[in-house]
């Protein structure tokens, strides 16, 4: 494997009991760039994020993060499945922003940002605190470090969602619709942040129906549909030139 | 309607004008004749206990006696041992019940069937007697011991009172497991942490919001429910004033007495219980305005 691909995805499928959510799907990021999903509603693009970071397992195919095989270890001609633990550390290096924020209620802004360097990295209270001040900064929310979750706006929430998963120093951060909850005033100061973050050489995947996100930030753009992968290439190609009648209908009934 | 708004002027007729008008406030006639009912009631009683044949002198002399002490002392230990190892049990039921392990949760289910199932001083009463059933206990070839050595009163009714109440607390524990969005778990799960850490710090301490109100109220109960322990023989209070009136007759006046012991100590309790709701409410928006 080339050395720049951090994220490959080979023929991953998942089924729920009869139904395919995903059918052999691939998909590759290289380091430091930005892969945005779009397809519609149903289409597979959250599974495919959650078997990324192991939240769902997959039933067939492979998923490789920075060389590593995610889930399992290879022995021979045996693959095993990896421990609970060891699942954790995989995922410490995967950060990935929801929909909902998913903020923990009962922490501070602040708190919730140290939560995971402090308590999974085991990094020291006061560095951790620092560095969450600084990382709070970046997206614009340093006066809001004491204030708790419902204290914020949605807006507000997300960024500090965004800035809570830059505090594990990941490799890779999951977008999942991450504007989608948002009213629609606030979606700028959230792409926002994440075009800062995407022009500091983060790499990224993300899910969203803003196509004109992707056509400024995103490297590469793949459209999913019924749990396929419809077509994924540059997102100039994906976007102007659409090989595909299916993603070339999607992307005129979004922008209508 | 000389305003700068740019809104529409609204016709205001005559029969629109109405802050000219006199307000009368509502009577509540209902409620008048309800209250002084309930007073006079209220009164009659007093009346009745003061001329009742109540020596109020045994109440205030009984009351800070070293024997009622130390009752009140041995019921505060009781409630704490034995509350305390319900809710360690109740936490570790409601975990192996969610737990997704068949048998662990198969265990969990039959725990509470069967310690909800049968009266608390039934099962003080089990633990107490267990020496006809196992005169000696213990790892054979490791270490014995006779069964009535250790089961003392105390640790029979710690048993008794506290895995009974694991099997009611399992339940508050598992309603506020299960009242904490799956988001949660998920983004906990998305920053590494493992299965008792995210339950440890991301898990519980939002359950404990919905956890305290009813496990406060089962702590008042248990303050209550330790007088079992007097059936064998454990010098909680109400035993304690049972082997005074014993030996004085005054029946009542002891019974006032560790009544007013049992209403001081819920009461301290419902102070401790709303601070206690209110630390483990904080980042919510609902308590924050109600405090
Ligand atoms: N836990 C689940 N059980 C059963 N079906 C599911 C589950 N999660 C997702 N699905 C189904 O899988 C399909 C893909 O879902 P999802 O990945 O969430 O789509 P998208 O994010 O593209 O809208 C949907 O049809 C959905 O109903
Ligand atoms: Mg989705």
């Amino acid at each position: 494997m080339s050395k720049n691909i951090l994220v490959k995805a080979i023929d991953v499928t998942k089924n729920y009991g009869h139904f395919c959510a995903l059918d052999k799907v691939s998909l590759e990021v290289t380091r430091g760039e930005v892969c945005c999903i779009i397809g519609p509603s149903g289409s597979g693009k959250s599974t495919l994020l959650r078997c990324i970071n192991l939240l769902e397992r997959m039933d067939g195919g492979g998923i490789w993060v920075n060389d590593e095989l995610v889930g399992y270890r290879r022995e021979g001609d045996n693959l095993y499945q990896i421990s609970d633990v060891e699942i954790s550390r995989q995922r410490r290096r995967i950060g990935m922003v929801f929909q909902r924020f998913n903020l923990f209620p009962h922490m501070t802004a602040l708190e919730n940002v140290i939560e995971g360097p402090v308590h999974v990295l085991g990094e020291q209270v006061k560095d951790a605190e620092e560095r969450g001040r600084t990382l709070l900064e970046r997206v614009g929310l340093a006066e809001k470090a004491n204030h708790y979750p419902s204290e914020l706006s949605g807006g507000q929430q997300q960024r500090v969602a965004i800035a809570r998963a830059m505090g594990m120093r990941p490799n890779l951060i999951l977008f999942d619709e991450p504007t989608s909850a948002l009213d629609p005033e606030l979606v700028s100061e959230v792409l926002d942040v994440m075009k800062d973050l995407a022009a500091s050489g983060m790499t990224m995947i993300v899910v969203t129906h803003e196509l004109g996100f992707a056509r400024n930030v995103a490297n590469t753009v793949a459209f999913m549909e019924a749990g396929k992968m419809v077509e994924f290439g540059l997102a100039s190609e994906v976007l102007s030139a659409p090989k595909s009648a299916r993603t070339a209908e999607f992307i005129k009934a979004v922008h209508s | 309607m000389t305003t700068a708004t740019t809104a529409l002027p609204i016709a205001v007729d005559q029969q629109y004008e109405i802050a000219h008008l006199k307000l009368v406030p509502k009577r509540h006639v209902g409620r008048m004749i309800a209250a002084t009912v309930v007073l006079a009631l209220l009164a009659a009683l007093v009346r009745a206990f003061s001329v009742g044949q109540i020596e109020w002198s045994y109440v205030s002399q009984f009351l800070f006696s070293p024997a009622i002490l130390a009752g009140l002392y041995n019921t505060l230990v009781m409630t704490v041992a034995a509350m305390t190892l319900g809710i360690v049990l109740g936490v570790v039921i409601a975990i192996m019940r969610i737990s997704g392990n068949p048998v662990l949760s198969s265990i969990a289910i039959g725990y509470v069937w069967v310690f909800r199932g049968a009266p608390a001083l039934l099962q003080l009463m089990l633990w107490f007697n267990l020496a006809l059933i196992f005169p000696t206990m213990g790892i054979p070839g490791l270490f014995e011991f006779r069964t009535v050595d250790i089961m003392t009163p105390f640790v029979a009714a710690v048993l008794g009172l506290g895995i009974s109440q694991g099997a009611y607390t399992s339940e508050v524990v598992r309603s506020g497991l299960l009242s904490v969005d799956s988001g949660q778990y998920e983004a906990a799960r998305t920053i590494g942490m493992t299965q008792m850490k995210m339950l440890r710090r991301i898990v519980l301490p939002q359950a404990m919001r919905v956890m305290v109100p009813p496990i406060g109220n089962e702590v008042i109960g248990m303050v209550k429910l330790t007088s079992l322990a007097s059936v064998i023989q454990y010098s909680e209070i109400l035993h304690n004033a049972q082997i005074i009136y014993f030996a004085n007759t005054r029946v009542l006046e002891l019974l006032l007495v560790a009544s007013f012991w049992y209403l001081f100590v819920v009461s301290l309790l419902s102070v401790g219980q709303h601070y206690i709701e209110r630390y483990f409410g904080r980042g919510s928006k609902s308590i924050r305005s109600a405090v």
